[in-house]
């Protein structure tokens, strides 16, 4: 009852402040209003019992990520909003689109978790959270299960790195 | 009942007001000590010594004029002293102060919380406190504040990652992220880690008074170059708020350091056996009194040190303290696997 009470708050609360990033006239407020989103989702992490994720998240995201946004934010400082698109019509068609997929995607969601017996839902939720401590498990299958996977994503970051000194730095 | 939501209240209200209280009086600590370096007296008129001159400084700022500046942002004005104060409190809940002790018959533990991943909620909440700082500088609508903010913030974000390298290597002794494991790993050792990782606490040291905006890495309120830095333009009860986060953030500082390298609640020596009558002196007297020398260092420090330039700031953070960092943290990873 607690839960569901708390979740719904927060779930209008990532709503609201999702709305507000994209409808608010300033930037910046954009930039904070973001950050006030990430930190209401790590929230439901925490409810999830995914402390370590909802740590992790408020991190990279809110401390990290969303501060070099408001750098360049602030730094390019858009008084004015972009200008309007030369072609309305052809957003609104892609917008269209976008929405008829997203529609899809949830109702196939929808569907298929109707669909799926009471039986495997009821044994999902009955697992045993583990008593370690999820820090240990996520570093268990992080270097086990997922090791190609987050080699490759730290491959990755680190090509955009290398590509970052190369375009900043003029001679090497 | 009593245990789940009486007990903790009280233990938050404790802690809330003991911060506040010893901010505050921090500032006098910081003026006296500054002023006897100086050949000075410091405050004597407000009470015998001074010591009621936090009081009046508290009612001043609470009566002066609030003002908004025409031009500025006045919602995020508002919101900028609110962002930096609160992560500065909310740090608080997983310092852990003492052991468990028995209190009028029920455990009591002296710390708010004990999560798992303790350590890194620290270094979270303090990457958030930076939006505080950026907010202000361009919330002022005013060219000091904003060359201020783009300092400070650039100073957090480059000395965050040379203090949390060091950390690293200290979850990588301790096997642990909650803050009360650390300080058993210490006692289970028998060695504070202040003595078996030297260069880490030295980092460590060195990036908490950059994260502080202390002396000699005060850039972002170096007066003679930007007036007064990123609170330029705040006056009264929202200027206390910064000045109150920033001393409230060198305490949490302190009490990290305390907790990672010099045994949290533990006794000098934990592991000399002929200094356990040490051991009546209660835990969180001792956390207390380390606490204490490191906030006193910092005010040495401050009465001591001119201000580095910013490019040697820059260098400093960029160039040696994380690759001093990172070495140390092979180092340490290759003597825990071959250990």
């Amino acid at each position: 009852m607690f839960e569901s009470i708390l979740f719904y708050t927060l779930a209008a609360f990532i709503l609201g402040f999702g709305v507000l990033v994209v409808t608010a006239r300033n930037t910046v407020h954009c930039v904070v209003f973001l950050v006030a989103n990430f930190l209401c989702v790590a929230m439901i992490y925490v409810m999830l019992g995914a402390e370590f994720l909802a740590i992790i998240q408020v991190l990279v995201y809110a401390g990290g990520i969303v501060v070099l946004y408001l750098f360049v934010v602030m730094l390019v400082n858009l008084k004015r909003g972009p200008d309007a698109a030369p072609d309305r019509r052809r957003q609104s068609r892609v917008g269209f689109v976008l929405a008829a997929v997203m529609l899809a995607e949830i109702s196939a969601i929808l569907v298929y978790s109707a669909a799926r017996p009471a039986s495997a839902v009821a044994a999902a939720a009955a697992t045993p959270l583990q008593t370690v401590g999820n820090t240990e498990v996520v570093g268990m299958l992080l270097y086990t299960d997922y090791l190609i996977p987050f080699e490759v994503a730290s491959m990755l970051l680190l090509v955009a790195m290398i590509g970052a000194i190369l375009l900043a730095k003029k001679e090497i | 009942m009593i245990d789940n939501f009486v007990i903790p209240l009280v233990k938050i209200l404790v802690v809330l007001n003991a911060t506040l209280v010893g901010v505050t009086y921090m500032v006098l600590l910081e003026r006296k000590v500054i002023a006897w370096a100086q050949s000075r007296l410091g405050p004597m008129r407000v009470g015998p010594y001074g010591i009621l001159q936090p009081v009046a400084d508290a009612l001043k700022l609470m009566i002066k004029e609030d003002i908004t500046p025409v031009r500025a942002d006045k919602w995020v004005f508002t919101v900028a002293p609110i962002l930096s104060m609160v992560p500065a409190l909310i740090v608080y809940a997983v310092i852990p102060f003492g052991p468990i002790v028995q209190m009028f018959g029920h455990p009591v533990s002296l710390y708010i919380t004990d999560i798992n991943v303790g350590l890194l909620y620290i270094v979270s909440v303090a990457s958030v406190g930076v939006y505080g700082i950026i907010l202000a500088g361009y919330a002022s609508n005013s060219k000091y504040p904003l060359l201020a903010s783009l300092r400070a913030s650039a100073q957090l974000i480059s000395y965050e990652v040379a203090v949390t390298l060091t950390l690293v290597s200290v979850i990588l002794m301790s096997g642990s992220l909650s803050m009360v494991s650390i300080v058993r790993a210490q006692e289970s050792s028998g060695m504070w880690y202040a003595f078996v990782q030297p260069l880490a606490f030295g980092i460590f040291f060195i990036g908490s008074l950059a994260e502080t905006n202390r002396a000699p890495f005060d850039m972002p309120e170096a007066e003679q170059e930007l007036t007064g830095g990123f609170h330029t333009e705040y006056s009264g009860m929202r200027f206390a708020l910064f000045f109150l986060a920033e001393y409230a953030n060198m305490i949490v500082v302190s009490a990290v350091a305390t907790t990672l390298f010099l045994g949290g609640w533990l006794r000098p020596f934990p592991n000399v056996h002929v200094l356990s009558f040490l051991g009546f002196v209660p835990g969180w007297i001792w956390f207390l009194l380390k606490t204490f020398v490191f906030i006193y260092v910092f005010i040495w420090i401050r009465a001591t040190l001119p201000r580095y330039r910013y490019d040697q700031l820059m260098r400093l953070g960029w160039k040696v303290l994380i690759p001093l960092g990172i070495a140390n943290l092979v180092v340490t990873a290759i003597l825990k696997v071959l250990l």
